[in-house]
Protein backbone atom coordinates (compact mmCIF):
# COMPACT_ATOMS: atom_id res chain seq x y z
CA UNK A 1 0.00 0.00 0.00
CA UNK A 2 1.66 2.91 -1.36
CA UNK A 3 1.41 6.16 0.72
CA UNK A 4 -0.15 8.01 -1.98
CA UNK A 5 -3.00 5.78 -2.45
CA UNK A 6 -3.73 5.82 1.54
CA UNK A 7 -3.64 9.59 1.36
CA UNK A 8 -6.64 9.75 -1.56
CA UNK A 9 -8.54 7.00 0.12
CA UNK A 10 -8.43 9.14 3.38
CA UNK A 11 -9.13 11.98 1.32
CA UNK A 12 -12.40 10.24 -0.11
CA UNK A 13 -13.62 9.24 3.69
CA UNK A 14 -13.55 12.83 4.98
CA UNK A 15 -14.89 14.39 1.62
CA UNK A 16 -17.49 11.44 2.20
CA UNK A 17 -18.43 12.54 6.01
CA UNK A 18 -18.67 16.14 4.57
CA UNK A 19 -21.35 15.18 2.69
CA UNK A 20 -22.84 13.68 4.88
CA UNK A 21 -22.54 16.41 7.19
CA UNK A 22 -24.33 18.78 4.54
CA UNK A 23 -26.82 15.95 3.66
CA UNK A 24 -27.83 16.42 7.09
CA UNK A 25 -27.22 20.30 7.87
CA UNK A 26 -28.90 21.11 4.72
CA UNK A 27 -31.79 18.57 3.57
CA UNK A 28 -32.66 16.87 6.82
CA UNK A 29 -32.69 20.00 9.46
CA UNK A 30 -34.53 22.95 9.08
CA UNK A 31 -33.75 25.89 8.60
CA UNK A 32 -32.07 26.56 11.99
CA UNK A 33 -28.54 27.36 10.15
CA UNK A 34 -30.29 29.84 6.92
CA UNK A 35 -33.49 31.38 8.44
CA UNK A 36 -31.37 32.64 11.37
CA UNK A 37 -31.99 36.04 10.45
CA UNK A 38 -33.10 39.21 12.74
CA UNK A 39 -36.23 38.62 14.71
CA UNK A 40 -38.47 40.63 17.48
CA UNK A 41 -40.75 39.47 19.88
CA UNK A 42 -44.31 40.03 20.33
CA UNK A 43 -46.31 38.53 22.94
CA UNK A 44 -49.57 37.25 23.67
CA UNK A 45 -51.30 36.18 26.88
CA UNK A 46 -53.79 33.06 26.40
CA UNK A 47 -56.73 31.24 29.07
CA UNK A 48 -55.35 28.15 27.30
CA UNK A 49 -52.32 26.73 25.30
CA UNK A 50 -53.27 23.14 25.40
CA UNK A 51 -50.87 21.45 23.81
CA UNK A 52 -48.67 24.73 22.50
CA UNK A 53 -45.37 23.79 22.89
CA UNK A 54 -41.62 25.98 22.93
CA UNK A 55 -40.52 26.02 19.00
CA UNK A 56 -44.05 25.49 17.78
CA UNK A 57 -44.52 27.61 14.30
CA UNK A 58 -46.31 30.70 14.49
CA UNK A 59 -48.48 31.30 10.99
CA UNK A 60 -50.03 34.07 9.15
CA UNK A 61 -52.34 32.39 6.07
CA UNK A 62 -50.66 29.09 6.32
CA UNK A 63 -46.81 30.31 6.20
CA UNK A 64 -44.53 30.46 8.79
CA UNK A 65 -43.24 33.99 10.07
CA UNK A 66 -41.75 32.93 13.14
CA UNK A 67 -41.75 30.29 16.31
CA UNK A 68 -42.80 30.16 19.94
CA UNK A 69 -39.79 31.26 21.79
CA UNK A 70 -41.08 30.80 25.34
CA UNK A 71 -44.12 29.99 27.77
CA UNK A 72 -44.46 31.07 31.15
CA UNK A 73 -47.01 31.22 33.86
CA UNK A 74 -47.82 35.03 34.62
CA UNK A 75 -47.69 35.47 38.64
CA UNK A 76 -50.17 37.90 39.23
CA UNK A 77 -53.26 36.23 37.23
CA UNK A 78 -51.82 32.57 36.50
CA UNK A 79 -52.34 32.86 32.60
CA UNK A 80 -50.01 31.43 30.19
CA UNK A 81 -47.64 34.34 28.42
CA UNK A 82 -46.41 33.04 24.86
CA UNK A 83 -43.05 35.03 23.42
CA UNK A 84 -43.26 34.82 19.89
CA UNK A 85 -40.07 35.12 17.65
CA UNK A 86 -41.21 36.61 14.42
CA UNK A 87 -38.86 36.84 11.55
CA UNK A 88 -38.25 40.69 11.19
CA UNK A 89 -39.05 41.07 6.98
CA UNK A 90 -42.49 40.69 8.97
CA UNK A 91 -42.62 43.76 10.92
CA UNK A 92 -45.93 45.12 9.86
CA UNK A 93 -48.69 43.91 11.91
CA UNK A 94 -51.34 46.18 13.50
CA UNK A 95 -51.96 46.45 16.83
CA UNK A 96 -55.41 44.80 15.81
CA UNK A 97 -54.47 41.27 14.53
CA UNK A 98 -55.34 38.35 16.61
CA UNK A 99 -53.81 35.09 17.40
CA UNK A 100 -55.31 31.90 17.75
CA UNK A 101 -54.34 28.57 18.90
CA UNK A 102 -54.79 26.35 15.87
CA UNK A 103 -54.45 22.10 15.81
CA UNK A 104 -52.97 21.18 12.12
CA UNK A 105 -55.45 18.48 11.23
CA UNK A 106 -57.34 15.95 13.50
CA UNK A 107 -54.23 14.84 15.35
CA UNK A 108 -51.55 17.49 14.32
CA UNK A 109 -49.68 19.33 16.72
CA UNK A 110 -50.74 22.90 17.33
CA UNK A 111 -49.41 25.96 16.03
CA UNK A 112 -50.34 29.63 16.55
CA UNK A 113 -52.22 31.26 13.72
CA UNK A 114 -51.98 34.75 13.22
CA UNK A 115 -54.75 36.92 11.80
CA UNK A 116 -53.41 40.42 10.89
CA UNK A 117 -55.68 42.82 11.33
CA UNK A 118 -57.39 46.02 9.72
CA UNK A 119 -55.28 49.35 9.38
CA UNK A 120 -56.48 53.12 9.56
CA UNK A 121 -55.06 56.04 11.44
CA UNK A 122 -56.01 55.30 14.73
CA UNK A 123 -54.15 51.70 14.77
CA UNK A 124 -50.47 52.09 15.55
CA UNK A 125 -48.10 48.99 13.96
CA UNK A 126 -47.32 46.46 17.10
CA UNK A 127 -43.20 46.83 17.92
CA UNK A 128 -40.64 44.64 19.77
CA UNK A 129 -42.36 43.82 23.02
CA UNK A 130 -46.16 44.73 22.45
CA UNK A 131 -48.71 42.49 23.52
CA UNK A 132 -51.35 40.61 20.77
CA UNK A 133 -54.32 41.71 22.81
CA UNK A 134 -56.93 39.92 20.70
CA UNK A 135 -56.12 36.31 22.00
CA UNK A 136 -58.22 32.85 21.50
CA UNK A 137 -57.17 30.21 23.35
CA UNK A 138 -56.60 26.27 22.54
CA UNK A 139 -60.06 24.26 21.95
CA UNK A 140 -59.99 21.60 24.69
CA UNK A 141 -61.28 18.48 23.52
CA UNK A 142 -62.41 17.58 27.18
CA UNK A 143 -64.65 20.70 27.65
CA UNK A 144 -66.09 20.66 24.47
CA UNK A 145 -67.43 17.14 25.57
CA UNK A 146 -68.39 18.29 28.60
CA UNK A 147 -70.30 21.06 26.99
CA UNK A 148 -71.92 18.63 24.38
CA UNK A 149 -73.31 16.57 27.78
CA UNK A 150 -74.39 19.47 30.05
CA UNK A 151 -76.01 21.18 26.57
CA UNK A 152 -77.54 17.22 25.98
CA UNK A 153 -78.76 17.05 29.78
CA UNK A 154 -80.54 20.01 29.93
CA UNK A 155 -82.70 19.44 26.94
CA UNK B 1 -15.81 -16.05 56.23
CA UNK B 2 -17.13 -12.21 55.64
CA UNK B 3 -13.24 -10.94 56.18
CA UNK B 4 -12.36 -13.32 52.69
CA UNK B 5 -15.41 -11.65 50.37
CA UNK B 6 -14.74 -8.09 51.89
CA UNK B 7 -10.76 -8.92 50.64
CA UNK B 8 -11.92 -10.55 47.75
CA UNK B 9 -14.13 -7.32 47.04
CA UNK B 10 -11.05 -4.90 47.83
CA UNK B 11 -8.58 -6.46 45.78
CA UNK B 12 -11.08 -6.44 42.84
CA UNK B 13 -11.74 -2.70 43.51
CA UNK B 14 -7.71 -1.76 43.66
CA UNK B 15 -6.91 -3.57 40.82
CA UNK B 16 -9.86 -1.66 38.62
CA UNK B 17 -8.74 1.73 40.54
CA UNK B 18 -5.12 0.83 39.60
CA UNK B 19 -5.89 0.12 35.54
CA UNK B 20 -7.95 3.22 35.47
CA UNK B 21 -5.01 5.15 36.75
CA UNK B 22 -2.66 2.90 34.25
CA UNK B 23 -5.45 3.85 31.49
CA UNK B 24 -4.88 7.87 32.71
CA UNK B 25 -1.70 7.80 32.66
CA UNK B 26 -1.00 6.05 29.51
CA UNK B 27 -3.47 9.01 27.92
CA UNK B 28 -1.43 11.61 29.52
CA UNK B 29 1.89 10.25 28.20
CA UNK B 30 0.26 9.98 24.66
CA UNK B 31 -1.14 13.37 24.34
CA UNK B 32 0.45 15.71 26.48
CA UNK B 33 3.72 16.44 24.86
CA UNK B 34 5.13 19.15 22.11
CA UNK B 35 2.95 18.85 18.89
CA UNK B 36 5.26 17.29 15.87
CA UNK B 37 2.96 17.82 12.77
CA UNK B 38 5.82 16.53 10.53
CA UNK B 39 6.72 13.59 12.61
CA UNK B 40 3.27 12.73 13.76
CA UNK B 41 0.59 13.54 10.30
CA UNK B 42 2.10 10.03 8.34
CA UNK B 43 1.88 8.34 11.03
CA UNK B 44 -2.06 9.72 11.94
CA UNK B 45 -3.14 9.66 7.97
CA UNK B 46 -2.09 5.83 8.19
CA UNK B 47 -3.97 5.05 11.37
CA UNK B 48 -6.99 7.10 9.89
CA UNK B 49 -6.89 4.53 6.44
CA UNK B 50 -6.55 1.80 9.09
CA UNK B 51 -9.32 2.74 11.45
CA UNK B 52 -11.60 5.25 9.46
CA UNK B 53 -11.44 3.80 5.87
CA UNK B 54 -11.54 0.38 6.43
CA UNK B 55 -14.80 0.40 8.78
CA UNK B 56 -16.73 2.25 6.03
CA UNK B 57 -17.68 -0.75 4.14
CA UNK B 58 -19.21 -2.41 7.26
CA UNK B 59 -20.64 1.18 7.90
CA UNK B 60 -22.53 1.83 4.66
CA UNK B 61 -23.82 -1.47 4.91
CA UNK B 62 -25.16 -1.43 7.89
CA UNK B 63 -26.34 2.01 8.11
CA UNK B 64 -28.43 1.33 4.49
CA UNK B 65 -30.02 -1.89 6.16
CA UNK B 66 -30.91 -0.31 9.44
CA UNK B 67 -32.83 3.05 7.63
CA UNK B 68 -34.54 0.81 5.61
CA UNK B 69 -35.73 -1.84 8.52
CA UNK B 70 -36.59 1.57 10.43
CA UNK B 71 -38.80 2.46 7.21
CA UNK B 72 -40.57 -0.59 7.22
CA UNK B 73 -40.99 -0.91 10.50
CA UNK B 74 -42.37 3.11 10.94
CA UNK B 75 -44.70 2.67 7.85
CA UNK B 76 -46.70 -0.69 9.58
CA UNK B 77 -47.34 1.35 12.53
CA UNK B 78 -47.74 4.83 11.32
CA UNK B 79 -49.87 3.85 8.12
CA UNK B 80 -52.47 2.19 11.10
CA UNK B 81 -53.15 5.92 11.96
CA UNK B 82 -53.21 7.40 8.57
CA UNK B 83 -49.76 9.19 9.68
CA UNK B 84 -47.25 8.42 6.82
CA UNK B 85 -45.95 11.44 6.45
CA UNK B 86 -43.97 11.40 9.47
CA UNK B 87 -41.65 8.60 8.62
CA UNK B 88 -39.25 10.94 7.48
CA UNK B 89 -38.51 12.33 11.09
CA UNK B 90 -39.18 8.76 12.64
CA UNK B 91 -36.03 7.89 10.96
CA UNK B 92 -34.26 10.80 10.89
CA UNK B 93 -34.81 11.31 14.22
CA UNK B 94 -33.99 7.53 15.91
CA UNK B 95 -31.11 7.77 13.62
CA UNK B 96 -29.54 10.91 14.43
CA UNK B 97 -30.51 11.29 18.05
CA UNK B 98 -29.52 7.30 18.88
CA UNK B 99 -28.91 4.54 16.66
CA UNK B 100 -26.21 6.34 14.46
CA UNK B 101 -23.93 7.30 17.44
CA UNK B 102 -24.75 4.06 19.66
CA UNK B 103 -24.56 1.55 16.14
CA UNK B 104 -21.47 3.11 14.83
CA UNK B 105 -20.12 3.22 17.98
CA UNK B 106 -20.76 -0.58 18.76
CA UNK B 107 -19.55 -1.60 14.96
CA UNK B 108 -16.68 0.78 15.48
CA UNK B 109 -15.68 -1.26 18.97
CA UNK B 110 -16.21 -4.95 17.01
CA UNK B 111 -14.31 -4.17 13.41
CA UNK B 112 -11.09 -1.12 14.94
CA UNK B 113 -11.65 -1.58 18.66
CA UNK B 114 -10.40 -4.99 19.05
CA UNK B 115 -7.87 -4.87 16.04
CA UNK B 116 -6.48 -1.81 17.58
CA UNK B 117 -6.24 -4.08 21.07
CA UNK B 118 -5.05 -7.15 19.51
CA UNK B 119 -2.47 -5.07 17.49
CA UNK B 120 -0.97 -3.49 20.19
CA UNK B 121 -0.86 -6.83 22.86
CA UNK B 122 0.99 -8.45 20.16
CA UNK B 123 3.33 -5.39 19.81
CA UNK B 124 3.77 -5.78 23.57
CA UNK B 125 4.28 -9.77 23.21
CA UNK B 126 6.98 -9.28 21.11
CA UNK B 127 8.70 -6.79 23.17
CA UNK B 128 8.26 -4.30 20.42
CA UNK B 129 7.43 -1.47 22.69
CA UNK B 130 10.16 -2.54 24.73
CA UNK B 131 12.71 -2.60 21.81
CA UNK B 132 11.15 1.29 20.67
CA UNK B 133 12.41 2.36 24.83
CA UNK B 134 15.80 0.70 24.20
CA UNK B 135 15.67 2.86 21.23
CA UNK B 136 14.84 6.06 22.64
CA UNK B 137 11.53 6.38 20.70
CA UNK B 138 8.49 6.97 23.12
CA UNK B 139 5.88 4.41 22.19
CA UNK B 140 3.47 6.14 23.88
CA UNK B 141 4.00 9.13 21.13
CA UNK B 142 4.60 6.86 18.42
CA UNK B 143 1.94 3.91 18.80
CA UNK B 144 -0.78 4.86 20.91
CA UNK B 145 -1.40 8.76 19.84
CA UNK B 146 -1.77 8.56 16.49
CA UNK B 147 -4.21 5.53 16.81
CA UNK B 148 -6.29 7.65 19.63
CA UNK B 149 -6.49 10.35 16.98
CA UNK B 150 -7.29 8.59 14.49
CA UNK B 151 -10.19 6.84 16.83
CA UNK B 152 -11.61 9.85 17.69
CA UNK B 153 -11.79 11.75 14.32
CA UNK B 154 -13.12 9.17 12.17
CA UNK B 155 -15.71 7.72 14.20
CA UNK B 156 -17.71 10.91 14.47
CA UNK B 157 -17.42 11.37 10.75
CA UNK B 158 -18.54 6.94 10.44
CA UNK B 159 -21.34 8.41 12.56
CA UNK B 160 -22.55 11.37 9.94
CA UNK B 161 -22.17 8.99 7.23
CA UNK B 162 -24.47 6.02 8.95
CA UNK B 163 -26.81 8.70 9.60
CA UNK B 164 -27.13 10.05 6.07
CA UNK B 165 -27.12 6.45 4.53
CA UNK B 166 -29.91 4.93 6.93
CA UNK B 167 -31.68 8.17 6.20
CA UNK B 168 -31.49 7.61 2.37
CA UNK B 169 -32.01 3.56 3.21
CA UNK B 170 -35.55 4.56 4.99
CA UNK B 171 -36.30 7.02 1.96
CA UNK B 172 -35.37 3.93 -0.66
CA UNK B 173 -38.10 1.87 1.04
CA UNK B 174 -40.66 4.37 2.59
CA UNK B 175 -40.44 6.65 -0.70
CA UNK B 176 -39.58 4.49 -3.54
CA UNK B 177 -40.66 0.84 -2.55
CA UNK B 178 -43.50 1.71 0.10
CA UNK B 179 -45.31 4.62 -2.06
CA UNK B 180 -45.22 7.50 0.72
CA UNK B 181 -44.79 11.23 -0.58
CA UNK B 182 -41.28 11.76 -1.17
CA UNK B 183 -41.97 15.44 -0.66
CA UNK B 184 -43.74 15.19 2.61
CA UNK B 185 -40.53 12.71 3.71
CA UNK B 186 -38.28 15.01 3.35
CA UNK B 187 -40.67 18.33 4.47
CA UNK B 188 -41.85 16.94 7.64
CA UNK B 189 -38.33 15.96 8.37
CA UNK B 190 -36.94 19.41 7.84
CA UNK B 191 -40.36 20.62 9.99
CA UNK B 192 -39.36 18.26 13.03
CA UNK B 193 -35.29 18.11 12.96
CA UNK B 194 -33.35 20.51 14.94
CA UNK B 195 -29.81 21.50 13.35
CA UNK B 196 -29.05 22.35 17.04
CA UNK B 197 -30.95 19.93 19.15
CA UNK B 198 -30.67 16.81 16.91
CA UNK B 199 -27.56 17.19 14.78
CA UNK B 200 -25.22 18.39 16.82
CA UNK B 201 -25.90 16.74 19.90
CA UNK B 202 -25.39 13.49 17.74
CA UNK B 203 -22.43 14.46 16.62
CA UNK B 204 -21.40 15.63 20.66
CA UNK B 205 -22.39 11.73 21.38
CA UNK B 206 -20.23 10.52 18.86
CA UNK B 207 -17.12 12.22 20.00
CA UNK B 208 -17.55 11.24 23.66
CA UNK B 209 -18.40 7.29 21.91
CA UNK B 210 -15.28 7.89 20.02
CA UNK B 211 -13.12 8.99 23.23
CA UNK B 212 -14.44 6.02 25.37
CA UNK B 213 -14.29 3.20 22.82
CA UNK B 214 -10.77 4.28 21.39
CA UNK B 215 -9.43 4.94 25.13
CA UNK B 216 -10.58 1.74 26.19
CA UNK B 217 -9.31 -0.73 23.45
CA UNK B 218 -5.92 1.35 23.73
CA UNK B 219 -5.33 0.66 27.37
CA UNK B 220 -6.63 -3.13 27.08
CA UNK B 221 -4.01 -3.60 24.11
CA UNK B 222 -1.54 -2.00 26.51
CA UNK B 223 -2.37 -3.67 29.34
CA UNK B 224 -2.62 -6.89 28.46
CA UNK B 225 -0.55 -10.19 29.75
CA UNK B 226 1.45 -10.78 26.66
CA UNK B 227 0.71 -13.73 26.09
CA UNK B 228 -1.46 -15.51 23.59
CA UNK B 229 -4.30 -16.19 25.71
CA UNK B 230 -3.71 -12.72 27.53
CA UNK B 231 -3.67 -10.57 24.11
CA UNK B 232 -7.40 -13.05 23.54
CA UNK B 233 -9.00 -12.35 27.09
CA UNK B 234 -8.08 -8.22 26.03
CA UNK B 235 -9.38 -8.03 22.77
CA UNK B 236 -13.25 -9.82 24.34
CA UNK B 237 -12.75 -7.45 27.08
CA UNK B 238 -12.72 -4.57 24.49
CA UNK B 239 -15.44 -5.33 22.87
CA UNK B 240 -17.46 -6.41 26.25
CA UNK B 241 -16.62 -3.14 28.05
CA UNK B 242 -16.65 -0.51 25.56
CA UNK B 243 -19.86 -2.00 24.19
CA UNK B 244 -21.24 -1.43 27.90
CA UNK B 245 -19.63 1.73 28.44
CA UNK B 246 -21.16 3.13 24.83
CA UNK B 247 -24.57 1.93 26.11
CA UNK B 248 -24.23 3.29 29.88
CA UNK B 249 -23.22 6.78 28.22
CA UNK B 250 -25.56 6.93 25.36
CA UNK B 251 -28.37 6.80 28.45
CA UNK B 252 -26.86 9.79 30.38
CA UNK B 253 -26.38 11.63 27.60
CA UNK B 254 -29.48 10.93 26.36
CA UNK B 255 -31.04 12.03 29.74
CA UNK B 256 -28.87 15.31 29.72
CA UNK B 257 -29.69 16.11 26.03
CA UNK B 258 -32.92 15.36 25.40
CA UNK B 259 -34.55 14.00 28.69
CA UNK B 260 -35.35 17.67 30.34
Amino acid sequence: MTSRKIEVLVGLFVALAIAAFLLLALKVANSGMTGSGETYMLYAKFENIGGLKVRSPIKVGGVVVGRVRSIELNTEEYSPVVAMEIDSQYNNFPETSSVAILTSGLLGEQYLGLQPGFVDETVSILKSGDYVEDTKSAIVLEELIGQFLFNRGSN
Amino acid sequence: MIVDKLQQLGQHSIAKIQGMGRATLMLFGALVAWPTPRKSFPLLLKQLYVVGVLSLLIILVSGLFIGMVLALQGYTVLSKFGAEQMLGPLVALSLLRELGPVVTALLFAGRAGSALTAEIGLMKATEQLSGMEMMAVDPLRRIIAPRFWAGVISMPLLALIFTAVGILGGHLVGVDWLGVDGGGYWSAMQANVDFQQDILNGVIKSVVFALIVTWIALHKGFDAVPTSEGISQATTQTVVTSSLAVLGFDFILTAVMFGG
